[in-house]
C-alpha cells in the first residue's frame, strides 16, 4: 500500500529521520509516536508529497509518488492536516463537499455520487444537524470532525491522519478510531495516525516511533508499547496497567 | 458506526443547492443591471436623446445625428467602460484568491505603475495615442516580467515575496511617475493626470478586451472548484488534489493580462478591483462559481455608470472616471461593512 525506502527527512539542519524503511500493508493501521518536534508531521507531509524529502523514495499503491498527478494522488491518498489556517466562507456542507474535489468529473458542480459521499461523511461524524451552518460558527471540536468528514468524503485508499483526536470529546475520539478501523478493515486501504494517546495507539496494528534524532523503531503494537520503550521515547517514567490491546500507560509522577 | 456509515442518508435540502439558487438569482439581477447601465449610458450626454430615440437608433437605425452619437460615440465608450470594469473586478477576484490578502487589488503587483510610467513617458515626448498605448503595454509587460522573475522559484512560489516585490516595484514606479509629473511641461500635465486617474474619453475599440474578459471568465469559472479549494490555503489545496503551482501561475498571468487590458483602455481606474469583489462577498457571494461572473457584471455596470456620470456631471467638461468610481464606491462599501450581519 505504502512503501518508503531509505527515506531521510530534515527540517533546517536537523535530520529528524534517517533512512527510514517503512512498509504499510493493506488493512493495516499504524500509530506514529514521538515527542513534540520529532518529525511526525514532517514525515506525514513527505509521505503525502506535500514536502520534499532529503533522500529516498515513496511508493503509494505500487506507483512512485512523483509519478502521480496531484489530482490522481488526491484519490489515492488523503491527509488530515494538523492545522488549517484559513477561514472558510461557506457552510459545513460546502466544506465537506470540497473533499470530493479529486473525484469531480464535471466542471459544473457535484454529481449524485459526490452528494451521497458527503451525506454519508456528515452522518458518520454526527454533523447532519450542523450541515447548513456556516463553518465559521463551529467549535474547535466540530471543526475537527468537519475535517475528518471531508477526508471521509474524499475516500482515499491511504489515510494519513495528523493528530486526528485533537479537540475531540471522548465519544468522538472513540467514533473517529472506529471510523478509521472500519474504513481500513477488509478494504484495500491503510491508515497512519499520529497520536499522543497511547491507549488508542494500542488499538492500532503497528507502531512507528520517531526519536527526533534520526533514529526510529517500528514493530507490532504489542511489542512496541512496553514501558521501557516508551520511557526511552518520551524521556519520562511510564507505568503500564493491564496488558495487550487494553493496556493503559500513565506517566509516573 | 459501520452500519450508519453505509446506510443511505436522506438529504432534506442540500445547502449547496440553495447557494446555487441565490447565485443564479443574483446573476440574473446583475445582468439586468448591466443592461440598464448600458442603456443609461446611451441615454445621457451633451446631446439630449429620448428613451424612444435610443430604442430606435439601437434597433432600427436611421442615418442621422442621433444615430451617429449613439453608435459612434456613446456605444463604443459604454462598451469600453464595461470591459474595463469587468476586467478590473475579475482581476481583483483572482488576485485576492492568489495572494489570500483582502487588500489585493489589480494594481498591487505593479502592472498599472509600469503601464503609467510607459504612458507618461510617451506623453512627455508628445507621442500620439497609439504610441502611448504601446509604451503603456511595454511598461506593464515589463512590470509583470520583473515581478515574476524576482519572486518565482520553481517548486515553491512564496506569495509573500510576490506581494512584497509587487508593492516595492509599485513604490519605485510611483516615484518615477512623480518625477515625470514634475518635469512635464504645463501643457501636458492635464493629460497625464487624467491618465493616472483613469479616463475613458480616449478609449479605443474594446473588442480584444471583451475577448480577454470572456476567456478569463470562462476558464476560471470552470475551475471554480480549484479556486474554492485554494482559498483554504495552498497546503490544504494540494492535500485535496489541486495542482497548486500551475494554478497560481495561471492566476498571476491572467490577472496581470486582464489588468493590462483594462489599463490600456481607461488608464488606472481605481477602486473597482478592490471594491466590487468585497461588496459581493459582503452580500454573501463567496463561491467562485458565482463570484467571478457576478464580479464581472457588477464591475462592468459600475464603471459604465460612473463614466456616464463623469462625462455628464460637469458637461461639456469631461471628468476622469476614476474620481467617480471612488466617490460612488466608498459610501457603498462603507455601508456594506457597517451593516449588521
Amino acid at each position: 500500500m505504502l512503501h518508503a525506502e531509505r527515506l531521510t527527512i530534515a527540517v533546517g539542519a536537523r535530520t529528524l529521520c534517517r533512512e527510514l524503511d517503512l512498509a504499510v500493508a493493506p488493512g493495516e493501521l499504524w500509530a506514529v509516536l514521538g515527542c513534540n518536534g520529532s518529525g511526525k508531521t514532517t514525515l506525514l507531509h513527505a509521505l503525502a508529497g506535500l514536502a520534499p524529502a532529503v533522500a529516498g523514495r515513496v511508493t503509494v499503491a505500487g506507483k512512485l509518488l512523483a509519478d502521480y498527478s496531484r489530482r490522481e494522488l488526491g484519490r489515492a491518498l488523503g491527509i488530515l492536516l494538523q492545522r488549517e489556517d484559513q477561514e472558510f466562507w461557506g457552510t459545513l456542507r460546502d466544506y465537506v463537499m470540497l473533499g470530493r474535489y479529486p473525484h469531480a468529473r464535471s466542471l459544473f458542480g457535484w454529481n449524485a455520487t459526490d452528494e451521497e459521499a458527503a451525506a454519508r461523511a456528515l452522518a458518520a461524524f454526527d454533523l447532519e444537524p450542523l450541515a447548513a451552518q456556516s463553518y465559521g460558527t463551529l467549535s474547535g471540536g466540530e471543526r475537527q470532525r468537519a475535517r475528518l468528514a471531508q477526508l471521509s468524503a474524499q475516500n482515499p485508499r491511504l489515510l494519513l491522519l495528523d493528530e486526528p483526536l485533537q479537540n475531540l470529546d471522548l465519544r468522538h475520539q472513540l467514533k473517529t478510531l472506529e471510523w478509521v478501523r472500519a474504513a481500513v478493515r477488509g478494504a484495500d486501504k491503510a491508515a497512519l495516525l499520529v497520536l499522543h494517546d497511547l491507549t488508542f495507539a494500542g488499538r492500532c496494528d503497528r507502531v512507528l516511533m520517531l526519536y527526533g534524532d534520526g533514529r526510529f523503531a517500528a514493530g507490532a503494537a504489542a511489542e512496541m508499547l512496553q514501558p521501557e520503550r516508551l520511557e526511552n521515547l518520551y524521556g519520562c517514567r511510564v507505568r503500564a496497567f493491564g496488558s495487550g490491546p487494553d493496556a493503559h500507560f500513565i506517566p509516573v509522577i | 458506526m459501520t452500519s450508519s456509515a453505509s446506510r443511505a442518508v436522506p438529504t432534506p435540502q442540500p445547502a449547496s443547492l440553495k447557494g446555487g439558487r441565490t447565485g443564479r438569482g443574483l446573476l440574473v439581477i446583475l445582468a439586468a443591471i448591466a443592461a440598464a447601465s448600458l442603456f443609461i449610458a446611451l441615454l445621457f450626454g451633451t446631446l439630449p436623446i429620448s428613451v424612444a430615440q435610443v430604442f430606435d437608433s439601437v434597433f432600427f437605425p436611421i442615418p442621422g445625428v442621433v444615430q451617429d452619437v449613439v453608435w459612434r460615440l456613446r456605444l463604443p465608450r459604454a462598451f469600453a467602460a464595461f470591459a474595463c470594469g469587468g476586467l478590473l473586478a475579475t482581476a481583483g477576484v483572482l488576485l485576492q484568491v492568489l495572494l489570500r490578502n483582502p487588500l489585493a487589488d489589480p494594481y498591487i503587483l505593479g502592472v498599472s505603475g509600469g503601464a503609467a510610467l510607459g504612458a507618461l513617458g510617451a506623453l512627455l515626448f508628445g507621442a500620439g495615442l497609439a504610441f502611448t498605448n504601446l509604451a503603456a503595454l511595454v511598461g506593464a509587460l515589463s512590470a509583470i516580467a520583473i515581478v515574476f522573475a524576482l519572486s518565482f522559484r520553481a517548486g515553491d512560489w512564496n506569495l509573500h515575496r510576490l506581494l512584497l516585490t509587487g508593492v516595492v516595484l509599485s513604490a519605485g514606479f510611483s516615484a518615477l511617475i512623480s518625477l515625470l509629473l514634475v518635469l512635464a511641461p504645463q501643457g501636458q500635465l492635464k493629460g497625464m493626470l487624467f491618465w493616472l486617474m483613469g479616463d475613458l474619453s480616449h478609449a479605443g475599440a474594446s473588442g480584444l478586451a471583451w475577448l480577454l474578459l470572456a476567456l478569463v471568465l470562462l476558464v476560471f469559472t470552470l475551475c471554480a472548484g480549484s479556486l474554492n479549494a485554494l482559498a483554504l490555503g495552498a497546503l490544504k489545496a494540494r492535500a485535496l488534489g489541486v495542482a497548486v503551482s500551475g494554478l497560481q501561475a495561471a492566476l498571476y498571468f491572467c490577472a496581470a493580462l486582464a489588468t493590462v487590458a483594462a489599463v490600456l483602455l481607461g488608464g488606472s481606474i481605481g477602486f473597482v478591483g478592490l471594491m466590487v469583489p468585497h461588496a459581493l462577498r459582503l452580500v454573501g457571494v463567496n463561491d467562485h462559481r458565482w463570484l467571478l461572473p457576478a464580479s464581472a457584471l457588477a464591475g462592468g455596470s459600475f464603471v459604465v455608470l460612473a463614466d456616464t456620470f463623469a462625462r455628464t456631471a460637469w458637461a461639456p467638461q469631461q471628468l476622469p472616471v476614476g474620481v467617480f468610481t471612488a466617490l460612488l464606491g466608498v459610501p457603498v462599501l462603507l455601508f456594506l461593512l457597517s451593516r449588521k450581519p
